[in-house]
């Protein structure tokens, strides 16, 4: 009886992202082929761009339409299209920040851009997963391909090393994730996030040990994904082996998406265990802000300090995640954004001094930059400068947006915590404005290739979006505080 | 209006000078330097002292969802200070323009944005928007004493801005928490107008935890002396005029956020702490005084004798006294005015003895240069607070205060002004006396280093004929911000009734 099977209605226009994104990820694979390599060069990122950016369209047409889709496994919603437009930009950065790599060459570029493709897809699942199924679903389809993505320089030891070094420790953690959700679902008898809301809701189990044990894995296996401390220790490997362009996307998409994913559980079903979550989240996020500020102090690799200050900046994320109120999670959202662009203006550069020099990627290399290109320079103190929380950049604004929400909740000591991480980040974040303005290059370096303008267009764009989150604020963060009460307000 | 074009002057002159390249760099940073002053002394001048208060007042709501305004306003507690600032700048502008600098353009980039932070800090009635200010002051700063100091400038630098940081950081804590707190504790939205938290004070024990913080910020920044430890390495490494910025107006922003924002909305806390920050100013004045008699280098005998000055202030201050807060009020101007002078005569000296600021390198050159010797003695006298100059009317006020409220304190402080006729004193004779051995050039001051100097020589005077007008503005709002503090101290903030007039 064929017939009496009725398949679940699908509102293709809510799904539209994931349909253009899944077929422009096959296309660019199939414009791999192409035989021209010169055609090739060109064509496969052309389509990658053009991908995301209809994706993005649709993505934005979403905004204060919020539906539940697919049997209600996929939630569109304000945070859907706020952070799945945050993972869409990283991605279309990331393609243009390995345009002229010589990576994807040796790899196939229509391989590439087709798994970064599809990691973005996994990324949106995920920050949309509204079923436990599909949180792991989604979290399967970012990772593999980023598994893959790490080790695509095949001739660099580190890279391969990155990857499997990756793929180990993101599989511990999707095992961790899994057996949480499974646990979750015993506890409550659904892997429908409302239904478990309404299940919590309705036992007030919350004294439930398969519950409470479920949770705490829960939170576990996506602090991998995070690397928040405890779970960060594959963060500096990966990071510094994995090539730039694919670390910056994991910097800026990984992150938002786990942190997304996360939101999605605690302040969903589990709102009404706050009182159980909140100090764990307190407890790793102050420990985040403790490793990996004193971790990234005295690193010479540039991409090592970055995973390390990573490590600080998630922790700082978790802070307003803890107050969980539309105020927190405003905050969170705000400072997820602007960690995103100012993160990408930092690797930016260090992609494009890569280049130019075979230390491009340590300190030294950066030893009179301002002197040699102001511009690039400009860019990474406007970073080094958003990421320490000075004024007058987004960072600042942000720390200050979750500060305002740790105060206003009770949280006071936390915000101490995180002042407190900020002052020793200045160790090490000055420390590169030191290099680049205040000592002078060893040699006066030619660049080895030609200056590629388009790293440094991003490079800027993203420090004058820095600067401008730190000047007028207000928007922003209005429409991050929207994303909270839709978050709230919804279940 | 006015005042968001005052605030951006420095700044938005400092960027264009480096839009336009090199050559147009110093025309664009000297006009927008000349400009500021002429802005300030112009709103000075229209400020209606009659009516008193706050005037040419902005109020915006800048971050909407965090509840921050743009509010910025002249009152008489900044309104001499907002001067001032203009002031020092100009001069400091003028200086670096008869000179060459590596990289002028982002040199005078930094310049413009330090002042226009200055500017902001004190111009700024909104309890966020005076930490955005403060913390922002000192990212210029950095750049400058890292890119264009001397000697260990890296080092230096570095531990300039982490201790001072470590102040501003926790500051912004207590900032943020003072809002929040305020509103949940009344019920009411998120709000950081200065005015408007004064009205809703919190409790003791929460008080007091914020107003350590703000006093951390304050007291590096002054700096104080368990607290000064970045003060020499950093004015060693300071180019001369940024010195001069650096000394002249950022110590001041701390002295009055002392006066705007701790003492009147953390008036329990300062009262219980003020024993505290009393001990803290006079172990200042006489650990600086006792410093600046010991060193050997012109540069931090000026340095030393900030710490001993910014103690005084801080007496006066925490003497919770209107007599006190106004001399403060008219010392931070003086010390402000004299310092400038006394930093621009330092490098003049400098020149004469082969660019060594050693005191041992330098005398006997008074006879061949009168001019800067007489400079130098009104600069000299004035720091020392000699009798008929404002610092004297300025410190007596103080003392007069501190004596009203703790007796012992004014008793000790007052051999710190003994201390200080020695310091200044004796660095004017090794400078300018003596038999000339060490082969110093005798020659006077030139037109070019006469230029920044002499308008604070002539403001000096000013000042010691007539600062009246000064005091008569700032009686009100001093005796206003100290008056909730006095109350919980149990002191009468005006005594025996006196004015300025009278004690002259």
């Amino acid at each position: 009886m064929i017939a009496a099977i009725k398949a679940p209605f699908i509102d293709w226009s809510a799904l539209a992202p994931y349909t253009s994104l899944t077929v422009g990820a096959v296309v660019v694979l199939i414009a791999g082929l192409v035989g021209s390599a010169r055609l090739r060069s060109w064509l496969v990122p052309g389509l990658a761009l053009v991908t995301l950016t209809g994706t993005a369209v649709e993505l934005l047409s979403r905004w204060n339409h919020p539906k539940v889709i697919i049997s209600e496994a996929l939630r569109v919603d304000n945070l859907t299209v706020t952070l799945g437009l945050l993972c869409v930009a990283a991605a279309a950065f990331a393609v243009v920040l390995s345009l002229r790599s010589d990576t994807e060459d040796s790899v196939g570029r229509g391989e590439y851009h087709s798994l970064l493709l599809f990691s973005t897809i996994g990324m949106l699942i995920l920050i949309a997963a509204n079923d436990l199924v599909t949180i792991f679903a989604g979290l399967e389809l970012l990772s593999i391909p980023l598994y893959v993505l790490c080790a695509t320089e095949l001739r660099r030891e580190h890279s391969l090393e990155a990857g499997l070094k990756y793929l180990i420790v993101g599989s511990v953690g999707s095992a961790t994730l899994l057996y949480g959700l499974a646990l979750i679902y015993g506890a409550t008898g659904s892997t429908s996030l409302p239904k478990i809301g309404v299940a919590i809701a309705d036992t007030g189990a919350l004294t439930d040990p398969l519950l409470l044990a479920g949770m705490a894995l829960a939170i576990a296996g996506l602090s991998f994904k995070a690397s928040a401390a405890p779970f960060h220790q594959w963060t500096p490997d990966v990071y510094e082996g994995a090539p730039t362009p694919v670390t910056t996307f994991m910097a800026t998409a990984t992150k938002a998406a786990a942190l997304g994913v996360l939101l999605r559980i605690l302040v969903g079903p589990l709102l009404p265990a706050v009182d159980d979550w909140a100090p764990v989240i307190a407890a790793v996020a102050t420990l985040s802000i403790i490793v990996g500020n004193f971790g990234a102090l005295g690193q010479d690799s540039l991409k090592r300090m970055l995973a390390w200050s990573s490590v600080a900046q998630v922790g700082y994320l978790l802070a307003g995640l803890v107050v969980a109120t539309s105020l927190g999670i405003g905050a969170l959202v705000f400072y997820l954004v602007v960690y995103a662009v100012m993160t990408l203006a930092a690797f930016a550069v260090v992609v494009e001094n890569e280049r130019a020099s075979d230390d491009g990627e340590r300190l030294s290399g950066f030893a009179g930059l301002g002197r040699r290109r102001p511009w690039l320079a400009g860019a990474m103190t406007v970073s080094m400068l958003s990421l320490a929380g000075l004024p007058p950049t987004g960072g600042f604004i942000g720390k200050l947006a979750i500060i305002n929400a740790d105060a206003s909740g009770g949280w006071m000591w936390l915000a101490i915590v995180l002042v407190l991480g900020s002052l020793v980040s200045l160790g090490y974040y000055l420390r590169v404005i030191a290099t680049m303005w205040m000592t002078e290059g060893s040699v006066e370096k030619t660049p080895v290739v030609k200056q590629a303008r388009e790293i440094v267009a991003v490079a800027l764009l993203a420090a004058a979006v820095t600067i401008a989150a730190g000047v007028l604020p207000s928007w922003p963060l209005e429409r991050a505080q929207d994303v909270g009460h839709t978050v709230i307000s919804s279940r | 209006m006015e005042l968001t074009l005052l605030l951006f002057l420095p700044l938005a002159t400092g960027l264009l000078g480096a839009v336009l390249g090199n050559r147009l760099v110093k025309p664009a940073a000297v006009l927008g330097g000349l400009g500021t002053l002429g802005v300030a002394v112009g709103l000075a001048l229209n400020y209606d002292t009659a009516l008193g208060g706050s005037q040419f007042t902005v109020d915006k709501l800048w971050v909407k969802p965090l509840g921050i305004h743009w509010a910025l306003t002249i009152d008489g507690l900044n309104l001499a200070l907002v001067v001032l600032t203009a002031f020092v700048y100009a001069s400091v502008v003028v200086a670096c323009a008869v000179r060459e600098q590596e990289n002028p353009r982002l040199f005078y980039f930094h310049l413009g944005l330090g002042a226009s932070a200055v500017l902001g800090a004190f111009l700024a009635q909104d309890l966020i928007l005076f930490v955005l200010f403060f913390d922002l002051m000192l990212v210029p700063f950095y750049f400058l004493v890292g890119q264009w100091g001397t000697g260990e400038r890296v080092a230096a630098t570095t531990k300039m801005v982490i201790y001072t940081l470590a102040g501003s950081l926790l500051m912004l804590a207590a900032a943020v928490a003072t809002g929040a707190l305020a509103a949940s504790h009344h019920g009411r939205h998120i709000d950081f107008l200065i005015s408007n938290l004064q009205r809703l004070p919190l409790g003791k024990g929460t008080q007091q935890w914020i107003f350590l913080c703000f006093a951390a910020a304050f007291l590096v920044k002054m700096p104080a002396v368990p607290l000064h430890g970045w003060l020499k390495d950093a004015y060693k490494s300071m180019p001369l005029p940024v010195l001069a910025l650096f000394s002249g107006v950022l110590s001041k922003v701390a002295a009055y956020g002392f006066l705007k924002l701790a003492l009147p909305l953390f008036p329990d806390a300062a009262a219980s702490f003020q024993d505290l920050l009393l001990a803290i100013g006079v172990i200042s004045i006489l650990y600086g005084s006792a410093l600046a008699f010991t060193t050997n280098d012109a540069r931090l005998v000026v340095g030393y004798s900030s710490i001993a000055q910014l103690g005084f202030i801080l007496i006066g201050i925490f003497s919770l006294t209107s007599d006190g807060a106004q001399g403060a009020l008219l010392q931070m101007v003086n010390h402000g005015v004299v310092t400038v002078a006394l930093v621009m005569i330092v490098g003049v000296l400098a020149s004469r003895a082969k660019g060594s600021e050693d005191l041992g390198s330098m005398g006997g050159i008074a006879m061949g240069a009168p001019v800067l010797a007489v400079v130098f003695l009104i600069a000299a006298f004035a720091n020392l607070a000699m009798p008929a100059s404002a610092n004297f009317i300025g410190e007596f006020l103080i003392l007069k205060g501190v004596f009203d409220s703790v007796t012992v304190v004014a008793v000790i402080a007052c051999l710190g002004v003994a201390m200080a006729a020695v310091y200044m004193l004796r660095a004017y004779i090794r400078a300018m006396h003596g038999p000339d051995t060490n082969g110093v050039e005798q020659r006077d001051l030139s037109f070019r280093e006469a230029l920044p100097i002499l308008p604070a020589i002539a403001l000096i005077l000013a000042l010691a004929v007539s600062p009246q007008p000064l005091l008569k503005r700032s009686e009100g709002p001093a005796t206003a911000a100290v008056i909730p503090a006095a109350k919980a101290a149990n002191i009468d903030p005006i005594q025996t009734a006196t004015t300025a007039q009278a004690k002259r």
